[in-house]
């Protein structure tokens, strides 16, 4: 990643050649957003209006972004702890999100999941899981699910580069080459398991997504600065999905500028501030996008603006719209644990559930 | 009635629901071809085929995975653990998967998955293939938690299981499955939550579940034959949720409690009855509440010693005999 890459192979590539200007316009919105959308919550969180952890995604939006750019309908999405960039591409509001991090009954668990649990099954996005590849076979299970169902779909399930050394991963990479299951795991390489580089975490230094090899699955590693390098290789992958219902294992190279969570208390520790600068000033995924759409003639400097000035005002309103909405009721705490007793089902009517007096 | 093994009753069970709701897929070690490490599916590839009973290799944490993942998209999963002591391997898909994506998406999700399979001491397999985990998981909300000691149970309960919408922890027993009991032909169901009177009493109340409700029957037997006294058997079956009337209406009839399991004493599911008790039921008690369980120690291998490890009629019939 050394370069600011001219990449004609990838913009002329079928799947980009597809798109409006409207689109790619549209790609520099939802990273302008999710930006936006976590610089506020920083300065909440930084606040003390929001509890327990805040993992941004902010230095990695164009993964997302460009990933879930490439979905239709019986696609889905899934991913770890570092969800916020993903909810806002699959579609899901600021407000939802922005009184989910605030603790609210209008966010979108009810203020019961937090920062690390966005949920939105109506757009498909199964979430925000907390435990390091704990989601793993979860994406497996959906796109076995669609596999069952006989729907041609895939399911992206993303995890970060720490997460390629937890068991339940190669017990999923496993079962989804021998069952030949639709899913596409998508390594987030940002290079720091939390405070761990890749140097000192991997057996294999060169790429993590040449583990796939042990398991008779596709890989492939891409430069996650390029929107369009992320989709025409990315769409491969989806195309192996549908076609030969085939997984896949990407490595997309990226880079977070915060620490691991905000209270990363070592981010300034395992790395240098230059090293942080430079992938800022050379690799920012926003900036190279509106540069280019610049350089193709379909956007102005004042345009760019304009957008990132609409995704700051959004990002202001869904905090003051968290902010004023009220905390959730106490007797929620035995809501939504079993669904037959929310239904109130004969189920839920019978024996004991709850166990205080 | 036919008499049929609680192994038959459970394979019935399943193959009934695998015909009636095409959603309904089994997945586990050895389910398929191999008909069944204990044979609880024999016979169920060869009828309903790939699609329905799915051999899976031995990674627990990633097929649980797996079927969580697609219940969240209205697939019926139920997974066979060979031993409930193979799910630690399991426990991060089980409890914070399975038992929690309903609370933390605000009720957006629900995980209809069976997992089922052997937990019991008893068969002198060592202490890592006889853990007793119904308390363990009983003391997550979002699980469900069943234990049947008879075929009848096992049957009923089974296919209350699968159609329920909340994940559902299933633990059998080995030592009971080639053991028969009066199974109807016609369908039922036993909904979870529902104790069984297995035996109705005067004078002390001895609750229990799976295989100690059992073991507390012989002793009931032993009491009224050498002691005269009359001890009622109250069959929890289902641990979460708990059927508390039931246990308090014995006990208030009573107003003696032993609490009997095969589970070790310590957060064991007698202490939760006991708390119940003391709480809500402490003017009817005429003596302090007694348990037996399994010794306190990981399982004996030596087959005389792990015998005396599990709670057997003596020393039930001893511990009720002390405060009688």
């Amino acid at each position: 990643m050394d370069t600011l890459v001219e990449t004609p192979t990838f913009a002329d590539a079928e799947i980009n050649k597809k798109l409006t200007q409207e689109d790619k316009i549209g790609f520099l919105r939802d990273m302008f957003r999710i930006r936006r959308f976590e610089q506020t919550s920083l300065k909440f969180y930084n606040q003390g209006k929001m509890g327990g952890f805040l993992h941004l995604y902010t230095g990695q939006e164009s993964v997302a972004v460009g990933t879930i750019s490439l979905l239709g309908d019986n696609d889905h999405v899934i991913t770890a702890y570092r969800d916020h960039g993903h909810a806002l591409a699959v579609g899901m509001g600021m407000n939802e999100c922005m009184a989910e991090l605030f603790g609210k009954a209008t966010g979108c668990s009810k203020g019961k999941g937090g920062s690390m649990h966005f949920f939105a099954p109506d757009k498909n996005y199964w979430g925000g899981h907390g435990i390091v590849a704990g989601q793993t076979p979860l994406g497996l299970g959906l796109a076995y699910a669609l596999k069952y169902k006989g729907i041609k779909g895939c399911c992206l399930c993303y995890l970060g580069d720490g997460a390629v050394n937890q068991g339940t991963f190669h017990e999923s990479l496993n079962l989804a080459s021998l069952w030949s299951i639709p899913v596409i795991y998508i390594i987030e390489n940002n290079q720091y398991s939390m405070g761990t580089s890749q140097e000192r975490s991997s057996a294999i230094k060169e790429s993590l997504a040449q583990r796939a090899d042990a398991y008779n699955i596709a890989w492939d590693v891409i430069n996650g600065e390029d929107i369009y390098e992320i989709r025409a290789r990315t769409q491969v992958a989806v195309e192996r999905a549908y076609n030969e219902s085939r997984p896949s294992l990407l490595e997309i190279d990226t880079y977070r500028y915060y620490g691991h969570s905000v209270a990363d208390a070592n981010a300034k520790k395992y790395r240098s501030a230059e090293e942080i600068e430079y992938y800022k000033a050379n690799h920012d995924p926003l900036r190279l996008w509106q540069k280019r759409l610049i350089e193709e003639g379909i956007l102005t400097e004042d345009a760019a603006k304009e957008l990132d000035e609409q995704a700051k005002h959004e990002a202001d309103d869904a905090a003051k719209f968290a902010d004023e909405s009220p905390f959730p009721n106490p007797e929620a705490v035995f809501d939504d644990v079993y669904y037959e007793v929310d239904h109130q089902t004969d189920a839920g009517r019978q024996g004991k559930h709850f166990f205080n007096d | 009635m036919p008499l049929i093994t609680y192994r038959k009753a459970l394979n019935d069970a399943l193959a009934e629901e695998i015909i009636r709701d095409e959603n309904v897929v089994i997945i586990g070690e050895e389910v398929a071809e191999y008909n069944g490490a204990y044979k609880v599916t024999e016979g169920l590839w060869k009828r309903f085929g790939n699609k329905r009973v799915v051999d899976a290799p031995i990674s627990e944490a990633g097929f649980i995975g797996l079927g969580v993942g697609a219940a969240m998209l209205g697939v019926r999963p139920v997974l066979e653990l060979m031993f409930w002591s193979f799910a630690y391997v399991a426990y991060d898909q089980i409890v914070n998967n399975a038992g929690c994506i309903r609370y933390m998406s605000g009720g957006l999700i629900n995980c209809p998955i069976v997992i089922r399979g052997p937990a019991n001491g008893g068969t002198n397999v060592g202490a890592t293939h006889s853990h007793t985990p119904e308390n363990i998981l009983a003391n997550m909300p979002g699980l469900k938690v069943v234990t049947p000691a008879t075929a009848y149970d096992a049957k009923g309960l089974m296919k209350t299981a699968i159609r329920d919408n909340d994940p559902v922890m299933f633990m059998e027993n080995t030592l009971l499955y080639g053991e028969q009991w009066e199974v109807p032909d016609e369908e039922y169901l036993i909904p979870l939550g529902l104790a069984d009177v297995k035996r109705e009493g005067t004078d002390i109340t001895l609750v229990a579940h799976g295989r100690a409700a059992l073991t507390c029957l012989k002793a009931a037997e032993i009491l009224q034959a050498e002691h005269n006294i009359s001890a009622e058997v109250v069959d929890l079956r289902s641990i979460r949720p708990l059927d508390e009337e039931a246990i308090l209406n014995s006990v208030r009839k009573t107003h003696r409690a032993v609490l009997v399991e095969e589970n070790k004493p310590f957060c064991g599911v007698g202490s939760q009855i006991a708390a119940l008790i003391q709480e809500k039921a402490f003017d009817d008690l005429d003596a302090p509440v007694l348990r037996v369980s399994s010794l306190d120690a990981p399982a004996f291998y030596s087959p005389p010693i792990e015998k005396i490890q599990l709670p057997d009629a003596q020393r039930i019939a001893a511990k009720v005999l002390s405060i009688a």
